[in-house]
């Protein structure tokens, strides 16, 4: 065993450990015991993923593990990606959960399971084979949907996120089940390598990837799959809601890149076309959403489907150039989708926990609430700031030079791609375009409105900073995104690796302060922007020290019109600051609000109270799973005429089923 | 030495543009006006005032200011206003250029919600809608500009453009240019979409986010703003029109000139915008969404041009 396999065994091992420790231990030692485990198996778990970067590959095969096929684990350059990323996710959400789990979050259930989680996340990249991976599937989806549900003494909508979650991963495990079996079938064997090697007819394929991409599609929260997302994620506890969007949204990404390009090598452009599109809808559904959410979380996971859609616009896109036979731009492709995955990962975990930090500090996640935290949380504060940078995709924050690649590889595609990229391309860097605006509106609203002002309810005016190991679980997510940020020219030749395994070929992205691109001359160095930006602000100060001659600053009233102190209620809230944008896209939206007038009894004139509700519902939802819903429940009332008691009747079913079935077989024998 | 020439032209010159372009509609409202010189005098006022602190303002209302000018000053930097060679052109390309300029008004907006007023949080949001919007018809243009070079550094697009010079009046480059002027007056606040000179609360964009600050604070915020109108009409000249640019390894005198050309190019184009808006009047906040997406159009088509013209 070398240095890979030994590294990710012990993780494993560590990871069982601590669910040991999490269910047999005393409350006190519990959280301290399972905490630092997770942690640690996520420490090697990312060394073991680097390593695996790095060049250095492992595989195993257990045949006793399990009946019948056994376990096959091969950790190559992908794998190892994916397995970097949920190992710092997990170390950070760990530590983080050391200092945050309390009010029934430190139950041994929950403490139990996250180890377990991060366990099945290990192991669903290193899966080798079709039944190992739907073991590893299944598995991440139980413990997750444990997790889910954590938190249900509390909040009734724990129960009903998790009825969604519970209903919407298991459909997708049927799609993936459905179409690995018939992969399994068609190419005679299970491992991977049997897969890789299988000679298939057109439809097959064809079947095969769009089974697994529905599959994988739900898990990563693509719209129209993405119903369970925004209400799973900020159901449950902070530390696993960061675990969930920015590792296990991942394994969804992992799937299609592992069976469309490794297994398929690929295929016909209808097939990018689909992800392609669907990527797009989700970045432009997601985001606006997010936008117009009042709720932190919520806002979060919408922008999880909308960082999720950006990511497969980039690996569809990917795929169409290796259709076109571009082999380099679908690498630069590929290459901005992964990195896309990595700073997601980053500065999502860093939004969710900082979130986390506000909910437990202010009891409420409802932005209209919230405000004035800056004095009263001032590292929560500044970190959620670093992490709303990221997010929004502005220099010098990361998600800016994944984007900038993805739009250098859309953009450089014309020439070569025919009509269909002609009409394509350009709509899909409108479409990054609108959603990387909305999402800067979105994370000022998200920072400006939740931390800055003055607070907007007597809860956030209570606020206290977070305990230590919460901020030490946020700083270390924050440091991530700064490196990321600052010298992604260290990060992407290793990543090029994980790009070859699914794209034979030379890295896309070379150079050391800038990137510089294979076949584009486009180039920009993020470092020095970051230092040029700091020059320019420097001297901006020291010019102002210098020209102005009076320094104290004197405090002085706000303008209020003359009317007198300005009180909270008159502050913009998050409803009020999107709402301009919600009239914007009213179409798509389709708000709907609700005015309750009561008359005083005597008169008809005089109105005695007005409520006014508004709300934006998920319009796929409304139109597309409720009416499904409704045909289902019917349906389900109907069978219930079947089962009357009566056991004539079961009898007289029997007896009918029994002929029908003797039948059918003299018929077709 | 391009570069540094560039930063100071554009920090010595913007506040004059803006006084020649209020005094050219000053002249054509019938007003005598106050002279060019005006914004410099305002601004010299401003700095020696006491600075303020309004109560419960923090770190992000005192550095609002100081990032927006500073994204300006790199922008100033990078675009090539007087010479197309410019020691931060591998550095930062048009869409970096695009990102650095949003950042500022993200800044101004943050800081503007920091105040927690009901006019700083309306401006704030106004600022980021018209920001979301704009957004796609600029990566739009970016990319009908770039299929022709194969790069979005800025430096090879204009400089291929002044090496042909036919190439500027192309059906893809005509539409772009339109396109990027909507693009251009929305980002600068001026009519139709924000007015620079009005403080009702109906219509205010840019003037509502600013309304708390004061002193040397303000004299940043208009000084930083009066930059970003000049890069963005020097940025519109250096691609659209680029003649006279210096490129490559000029000497001093060529800068020089180059830099007494692009004055001129500059003041024209902000004496027509100036001329523009005394026949215009500002539109309702409802109806930009509409001029936005014209714009976005006109970017769609530039694109289908470059592909299907070319």
């Amino acid at each position: 065993m070398n240095l890979v396999g030994t590294l990710f065994c012990t993780a494993l091992a560590i990871c069982a450990l601590s669910a040991l420790a999490g269910l047999a231990t005393p409350t006190r030692l519990r959280l301290p015991l399972a905490g630092l485990g997770t942690a640690g198996a996520g420490a090697l778990g990312t060394a073991a993923g680097l390593a695996a970067l790095l060049g250095e590959s492992w595989s195993a095969w257990l045949p006793e593990l399990l009946p019948l096929a056994g376990v096959r684990l091969a950790i190559d350059p992908l794998a190892g990606l994916f397995l970097a990323v949920t190992g710092v996710v997990a170390l950070c959400a760990a530590i983080y959960g050391i200092g945050y789990s309390r009010d029934g979050l430190d139950g041994r259930v929950v403490q139990a399971a996250a180890p377990l989680f991060v366990a099945a996340m290990l192991l669903v990249p290193a899966a080798a084979s079709v039944s190992t991976f739907l073991v590893a599937w299944e598995l991440m989806a139980i413990t997750s949907l444990l997790l889910v549900v954590a938190d249900h003494r509390h909040r009734s909508a724990v129960g009903e996120a998790g009825l969604w979650y519970g209903v919407m991963t298991h459909l997708g495990f049927v799609a993936i089940l459905a179409g690995l079996l018939a992969f399994a079938a068609g190419a005679g064997g299970e491992s991977f390598d049997q897969l890789r090697q299988a000679e298939l007819s057109p439809a097959l394929r064809g079947t095969v990837f769009l089974a697994t991409v529905v599959g994988f599609a739900s898990k990563a929260g693509i719209v129209p799959l993405h119903v369970w997302l925004p209400r799973a994620h900020p159901e449950a506890p902070s530390q696993i809601s960061a675990l969930m969007s920015a590792a296990m949204v991942n394994m969804g990404v992992y799937g299609i890149v592992r069976v469309g390009l490794d297994l398929l090598h690929g295929g016909p452009v209808w097939w990018w076309m689909v992800v392609l599109i669907a990527g797009a809808i989700s970045a432009l559904y997601g985001i606006l959403q997010a936008a117009v959410s009042a709720d932190l979380k919520r806002l979060l996971g919408h922008s999880t489907t909308e960082n999720m859609g950006l990511v497969l616009i980039g690996v569809g896109a990917a795929g169409l150039f290796a259709a076109w036979g571009n082999a380099v731009l679908a690498a630069l492709a590929l290459t901005a989708a992964l990195l896309h995955v990595v700073n997601h990962a980053g500065f999502k975990t860093l939004l969710f926990l900082a979130a986390g930090s506000v909910q437990r500090a202010t009891g409420t996640r409802d932005l209209d609430q919230l405000g004035g935290l800056r004095t009263r949380m001032p590292y929560t504060t500044g970190l959620f700031a670093v992490g709303a940078l990221c997010a929004s995709a502005l220099p010098p924050g990361n998600a800016f030079v994944s984007e900038w690649l993805l739009l250098q590889s859309l953009i450089h595609a014309l020439p070569t791609s025919g009509v269909v990229g002609a009409v394509t391309m350009p709509l899909a860097v409108g479409v990054i375009a609108l959603s990387a605006g909305l999402a800067v509106a979105t994370f000022v609203k998200a920072f400006g409105i939740g931390f800055l002002a003055k607070p907007r309810g007597p809860e956030a005016a209570r606020a206290a900073e977070s305990p230590p190991a919460m901020l030490g679980g946020m700083a270390l997510a924050a440091c991530c995104c700064l490196v990321l940020a600052l010298a992604p020219t260290a990060i992407l030749p290793v990543l090029s690796h994980a790009v070859a395994v699914a794209l034979p070929g030379p890295g896309a992205v070379t150079g050391e302060v800038s990137l510089h691109l294979a076949g584009i001359s486009s180039v920009i160095s993020p470092l020095l922007i970051a230092v040029a930006l700091g020059v320019a602000v420097a001297g901006t100060l020291a010019l102002t020290r210098v020209v102005a001659t009076r320094r104290v600053r004197r405090a002085a009233r706000l303008w209020d019109c003359g009317g007198g102190p300005m009180s909270a209620r008159m502050e913009y809230t998050a409803t009020s600051f999107a709402e301009p944008l919600q009239r914007v896209f009213d179409n798509v939206l389709a708000p709907e609000s609700d005015v309750d007038v009561t008359p005083v009894k005597e008169s008809a004139y005089l109105v005695e109270s007005v409520r006014f509700r508004a709300k934006v519902p998920d319009r796929i939802e409304r139109r597309l799973y409720e009416p499904v819903l409704s045909v289902l429940t019917f349906v389900g009332r109907g069978a219930r005429h079947l089962a009357t008691g009566s056991v004539h009747r079961y009898l007289a079913y029997g007896f009918w089923a029994l002929t029908g079935a003797l039948i059918m077989l003299a018929v077709f024998q | 030495m391009g570069a540094v020439l560039q930063v100071v032209l554009v920090a010595v010159g913007s506040p004059l543009l803006v006084g020649m372009m209020r005094q050219v509609r000053a002249r054509l409202e019938g007003r005598a006006g106050a002279g060019i010189g005006q914004p410099w005098r305002d601004l010299r006022k401003l700095v020696r005032k006491e600075p303020i602190a309004p109560d419960g303002t923090g770190w992000v209302f005192r550095a609002a200011p100081l990032l927006l000018a500073g994204t300006v000053l790199v922008v100033a930097a990078v675009v090539p206003l007087v010479s197309t060679t410019s020691p931060l052109d591998e550095v930062a390309d048009l869409f970096a250029v695009v990102a650095l300029l949003a950042l500022g008004s993200v800044a101004l907006a943050l800081g503007a919600l920091d105040t927690s007023t009901a006019f700083g949080g309306m401006g704030a949001s106004r600022e980021m809608i018209v920001l979301a919007l704009v957004e796609p018809t600029i990566l739009l243009s970016v990319f009908a500009l770039s299929v022709r070079v194969g790069t979005t550094n800025l430096g090879t697009i204009v400089t291929s453009a002044v090496a042909d010079p036919l190439a500027v009046i192309s059906p893809a480059s005509l539409l772009a240019a339109a396109a990027l002027a909507i693009v251009t007056i929305a980002e600068t606040g001026r009519i139709p979409v924000d007015n620079p000179s009005t403080h009702l609360e109906l219509t205010m964009i840019h003037e509502a986010m600013v309304l708390e600050y004061a002193g040397p604070d303000l004299a940043l915020i208009e000084w930083a703003s009066a930059m970003r109108l000049s890069v963005l009409l020097g940025l519109l000249t250096s691609l659209f029109a680029p003649w006279g640019i210096a490129t490559g390894n000029a000497g001093l005198l060529a800068l020089l000139l180059a830099a007494v050309v692009v004055i001129a190019k500059v003041a024209l184009l902000g004496a027509l915008l100036a001329a523009g808006e005394v026949f215009m009047a500002k539109l309702r906040l409802f109806r930009i969404p509409e001029l936005l997406a014209g714009s976005f159009l006109m970017a769609l088509l530039a694109v289908a041009a470059s592909f299907f013209l070319a």
